[in-house]
C-alpha cells in the first residue's frame, strides 16, 4: 500500500513539474512598494476584469526588497515591473546592468505625502520638520556639540508642545516610505545647522540620517495598519504613514499640520505641503515583448480613468500628478523609452 | 505522673499529625484551585477571542443588495441594431445603472450626483448587466428590475457597522448618499441575503467583491502536494529508523536532527524554500506546488517523530509471533506492525497538515503573500493560502475589509477544528489497546 502511495506521488509531482516548466509564463508579475501596492493592485483588478489577459500578480516587497528582485536577471521567473516609493538609486541600477537588466522605463505614478498621525483622543499636534528632526534623530546638536538626543517628552522639544513622552512609532528601513522620511524631514532640518554644515560628508549623513534607538522611536516593518493599531491604543504616540493611508481612516486618526500646512490632496499636489514626494513604477523593457499584456497594462494605469484628477486611483488615496505631467509619463510610457541614471 | 506525661506526647502528636494532615489537604485544595483556574482563564481567553472575532466578523456572511429598475435602452447597449456578440460584450452597462438609479432617486441630478449615485452600487453591476444581456439579447428594450450589489460604503451603513451620522466615525457616505440610503430602504429596495460573492470570488480591492474562494483552492492544492510529499516519505522513515536502522552513532545524529528540525521556526524553512525550489530547481513563484512542498518540509518532522511513537507502541509480541510463523522483517512490517501503528501515524500527520493549513511566515519567502485575483486552476498557478488572505486583509485600509478578515479567520478555524476532529475520530476507532 505504502509503494502504492508513494508511486502515485511520484507520478503527480512528476506530472506537475513538467507541466509547470513545459508552459511559458502569461501572467504579468510585479513586487515592490507597500505605498504604490493599493494602486498596483486596483489597476491590475481593472485590467484583469477586462477579460483578455489573467490578472496580475502584486506582491508587496517593499521598495528596497522589490528592486532587489526586479533586478536579479531577465526571463520568465524575475518580476516584469517594480513599485518604488522613491526614485531608483544608482547602486540599484548598476546592480540591474551587472545582471542584465539594461532597458528599463520610468514611470510617474502621483503623489504621495507623508504625514504624522495620532489618535483622535489625543492631543493635537502642530510640527515643523525642525521639532521632528529633534524628537527622531539620535543625536542632536546642545550647545554646538553634537550629543544623544536628550528630549525625553514634546514639550522639552518646544515649550508649545504638550508634556507628553515621545513616542514615535515610524516605518522601519525597508520601507521607501522610511528613505524618504530621512531625506524629507530630517536631512533638510539637520543640515541647515553650521555646525552639520562643516563636517565631512560620511560625519554629515551619520549626524543627520540616524534616528534614535533608546526607544522613543519604534520601527514597525509591517503594514501600516500596525501603525495605526499601535496609535489608536495610545493616543500620544505619533504615528508616520502615507497620505493615502490617513484618507481611508480620517475618522479614527488625526495628522499633524507640518510647517503650518495641513496635508490635503490639494496641498500635496501643488507641493506647498512640505513632506510629500513622487510614486514610480519601474518597467522591465526586455520582457513587454514576452510577457503577453503589459503593453495593456501600462496604458490601463496610465489613463485618466485610472491616474487622472477623478480616477479610480484618486478614490484610493493616490495624488494626481499635474496634467501636463501626466500626459508626459503616459507618453513616456507607450513609447518605454529608456531611463538614465 | 509518668502517664500523664505519656498521654499528653501523644495527644500533642496526634495534634501534629492533624495540623500537617490539614496543611497536606489544604496544598491539595490550592493546587486544584490554581488548575481549575488555569483553565478558567484560558477558556475566558478563548471565549474572548472567538465572540470578537464572530461579533466583528458574522455580518461578513450577508451582503446587502439594491434594487434598480434599470432600463435596457438599445440607444446605449446597441445603437445600430445589429445584435453583435462583441458590441454587446462591450457596450456601457455602467450608464444603464446610474441611469437606473437616476430615475428612482434623483431624475435631474448633476454631475456631482451621478458621482455620488455611482459610489452607491458596486461595479460588479456593470459585469451583471453584461452578463443578462449577452445570455439573453432579446431583453434590448425592457425594463426590469434587477437586485445589484451595494458598494462596500452602503453595505457598512446598512448593516450598521457604521453609525448613520453624517460624518460619524467610518461613515464615508454624504449627506445626499445618506438620504437616498434612507429612502431606499422605505421603499424596499434595500435588502440583505447570504454573501454568496465571499465563498465564490478571488480577492479583490473592492471589499464587497472579495471572497476566499481563491484562497480555499490554492490551500487545498499546497495541502494535497504536502501530504503526497510528506507523509510517505515520513512513514518511510520512521519506519526504517524504527524497524531496520542499527542503533549506532549515525542513528542517534539522525534523530537528534529530526527532534531539532521540529522545533526550527518556520520562516527558516521558507529560506530554504526560496534558495532550493525557486532559484535552483525553478519551480514557479507564488505557485502552491513550491508552498506545497515547503510546508512538506514543515511537517516532516512531525510525521517523523508520531510515526515512531506509534511504531514503538506495537508490543513486541506481534512481531515475534509473526516471525515465529516465519514472515520476513518486511512482511512482518508491511502485514503487521505497520498496520496496527496506522491510526497512530493518520493522526500525527493530520495534526502535522493542520500546523501547514495555518502558516504563512514561510509563504512570504516564495511569493505566495500577494496579491492574486484569478482562481488558481492548477498547483502551478500563482494563488495565496487561507491564512495570507487573512493577513492580507487585515492590512487593507477599506473598513469593510474588517469584517472579510473575521469572516476568513471563521472560515480557516472551521476547517482547524474539523481537521482536528478527523484526527480525534480516527484515534478513537482504530486505536487499539494492548
Amino acid at each position: 500500500m505504502i509503494r502504492k502511495t508513494m508511486a502515485v506521488a511520484a507520478v503527480a509531482l512528476a506530472a506537475v513539474a513538467v507541466t509547470g516548466t513545459a508552459q511559458a509564463r502569461d501572467q504579468i508579475r510585479i513586487v515592490g512598494s507597500s505605498t504604490v501596492y493599493p494602486f498596483s493592485t486596483a489597476v491590475a483588478e481593472a485590467f484583469g476584469k477586462g477579460g483578455k489577459f489573467k490578472t496580475p500578480v502584486v506582491e508587496s516587497t517593499g521598495t528596497g526588497g522589490g528592486m532587489r528582485l526586479f533586478c536579479s536577471g531577465v526571463g520568465e521567473n524575475f518580476p516584469d515591473i517594480t513599485n518604488a516609493s522613491r526614485r531608483i538609486t544608482a547602486s540599484e541600477f548598476e546592480n540591474c546592468a551587472k545582471n542584465g537588466v539594461t532597458a528599463i522605463t520610468e514611470v510617474i505614478v502621483g503623489f504621495d505625502g507623508i504625514v504624522f498621525i495620532n489618535s483622535k483622543s489625543g492631543p493635537k499636534f502642530t510640527l515643523t520638520r525642525e521639532q521632528m528632526y529633534k524628537a527622531t534623530a539620535k543625536d542632536v546638536l546642545v550647545g554646538g556639540k553634537l550629543v544623544p538626543n536628550p528630549y525625553k517628552t514634546w514639550s522639552d522639544v518646544d515649550p508649545s508642545l504638550p508634556k507628553e513622552p515621545i513616542l514615535v512609532y515610524g516605518p522601519a528601513p525597508n520601507h521607501g516610505t522610511r528613505d524618504a522620511y530621512v531625506e524629507l524631514v530630517l536631512d533638510p532640518a539637520c543640515e541647515h545647522q553650521p555646525e552639520i554644515k562643516a563636517m565631512d560628508k560620511d560625519a554629515k549623513k551619520k549626524a543627520c540620517q540616524t534616528v534614535r534607538e533608546d526607544g522613543a522611536w519604534v520601527e514597525v516593518s509591517e503594514n501600516y495598519t500596525v501603525i495605526q493599531q499601535k496609535i489608536t491604543s495610545n493616543p500620544a504616540a505619533v504615528g508616520v504613514i502615507t497620505f493615502s493611508y490617513l484618507d481611508q481612516n480620517a475618522d479614527k486618526v488625526q495628522a499633524a499640520s507640518v510647517d503650518g500646512k495641513v496635508a490635503s490632496f490639494e496641498s500635496i499636489a501643488n507641493g506647498s505641503y512640505p513632506v510629500s514626494r513622487p510614486l514610480f513604477f519601474y518597467v522591465k523593457k526586455q520582457h513587454v515583448a514576452m510577457i503577453p499584456g503589459m503593453k495593456e497594462y501600462l496604458a490601463e494605469f496610465t489613463s485618466d480613468k485610472a491616474w487622472g484628477k477623478e480616477g479610480y486611483l484618486a478614490d484610493k488615496g493616490l495624488i494626481a500628478s499635474p496634467d501636463a505631467q501626466r500626459k508626459e509619463q503616459a507618453a513616456n510610457a507607450k513609447a518605454l523609452n529608456d531611463m538614465k541614471m | 505522673m509518668t502517664e500523664m506525661a505519656q498521654t499528653d506526647t501523644a495527644v500533642r502528636s496526634m495534634d501534629a499529625v492533624a495540623a500537617r494532615l490539614k496543611s497536606r489537604y489544604a496544598a491539595e485544595r490550592r493546587f486544584r484551585a490554581l488548575g481549575l483556574g488555569a483553565i478558567l482563564l484560558s477558556v475566558a481567553f478563548l471565549a474572548i477571542l472567538l465572540g470578537s472575532i464572530v461579533q466583528k466578523g458574522w455580518t461578513g456572511f450577508i451582503q446587502t443588495q439594491v434594487a434598480v429598475a434599470v432600463t435596457f435602452d438599445p440607444q446605449v447597449i446597441d445603437p445600430d441594431g445589429s445584435r453583435d456578440p462583441l458590441a454587446l460584450d462591450t457596450a456601457d452597462y455602467a450608464t444603464l445603472v446610474r441611469n437606473g438609479m437616476a430615475a428612482r432617486l434623483a431624475p435631474d441630478a448633476d454631475r456631482n450626483a451621478r458621482r455620488d449615485l455611482t459610489g452607491m452600487v458596486s461595479t460588479m453591476a456593470t459585469e451583471q448587466l453584461r452578463r443578462m444581456v449577452v445570455a439573453n439579447p432579446d431583453i434590448i428594450g425592457t425594463t426590469a428590475t434587477v437586485w445589484v450589489l451595494a458598494s462596500d460604503k452602503i453595505d457598512m451603513v446598512v448593516k450598521g457597522q457604521v453609525p448613520r451620522q453624517l460624518g460619524a466615525a467610518g461613515n464615508a457616505l454624504n449627506d445626499r448618499q445618506l438620504g437616498w440610503v434612507a429612502q431606499l430602504e422605505q421603499s424596499g429596495q434595500v435588502r440583505t441575503t447570504f454573501n454568496t460573492t465571499f465563498f465564490t470570488a478571488g480577492d479583490s480591492r473592492a471589499p464587497e467583491q472579495a471572497g476566499i474562494w481563491g484562497a480555499v483552492v490554492g490551500s487545498f492544492f499546497s495541502l494535497a502536494i504536502t501530504l503526497l510529499v510528506s507523509f510517505p516519505l515520513g512513514v518511510a522513515t520512521a519506519v526504517y529508523l524504527e524497524e531496520f536502522a542499527p542503533h549506532n552513532r549515525w542513528t542517534d545524529l539522525i534523530e537528534v536532527n529530526i527532534n531539532n528540525l521540529a522545533a526550527v521556526p518556520s520562516v527558516v524553512f521558507g529560506l530554504l524554500g526560496l534558495a532550493v525550489f525557486l532559484n535552483v530547481f525553478h519551480l514557479p513563484r507564488s505557485s502552491p506546488l513550491a508552498g506545497g512542498l515547503v510546508l512538506a518540509l514543515i511537517c516532516l518532522p512531525t510525521i517523523i517523530i508520531a510515526g515512531r511513537a506509534a511504531l514503538k507502541a506495537v508490543p513486541p509480541s506481534i512481531r515475534q509471533a509473526a516471525a515465529g510463523l516465519g514472515a520476513s522483517p518486511l512482511q512482518i512490517v508491511a502485514h503487521h506492525v505497520l498496520p496496527l501503528a496506522m491510526p497512530g501515524m493518520l493522526t500525527g500527520t493530520i495534526l502535522g497538515m493542520a500546523r501547514a493549513l495555518g502558516e504563512t511566515a514561510p509563504l512570504l519567502m516564495i511569493g505566495m503573500v500577494a496579491f492574486i485575483v484569478d482562481i488558481p486552476k492548477s498547483p502551478v498557478d500563482p494563488s495565496a493560502v487561507l491564512p495570507v488572505q487573512i493577513y492580507l486583509w487585515a492590512g487593507s485600509p477599506e473598513r469593510a475589509f474588517v469584517e472579510k478578515t473575521s469572516a476568513a479567520i471563521m472560515v480557516l478555524l472551521l476547517f482547524l477544528v474539523s481537521m482536528n476532529m478527523v484526527a480525534i475520530v480516527l484515534r478513537k476507532k482504530f486505536e487499539r489497546r494492548w
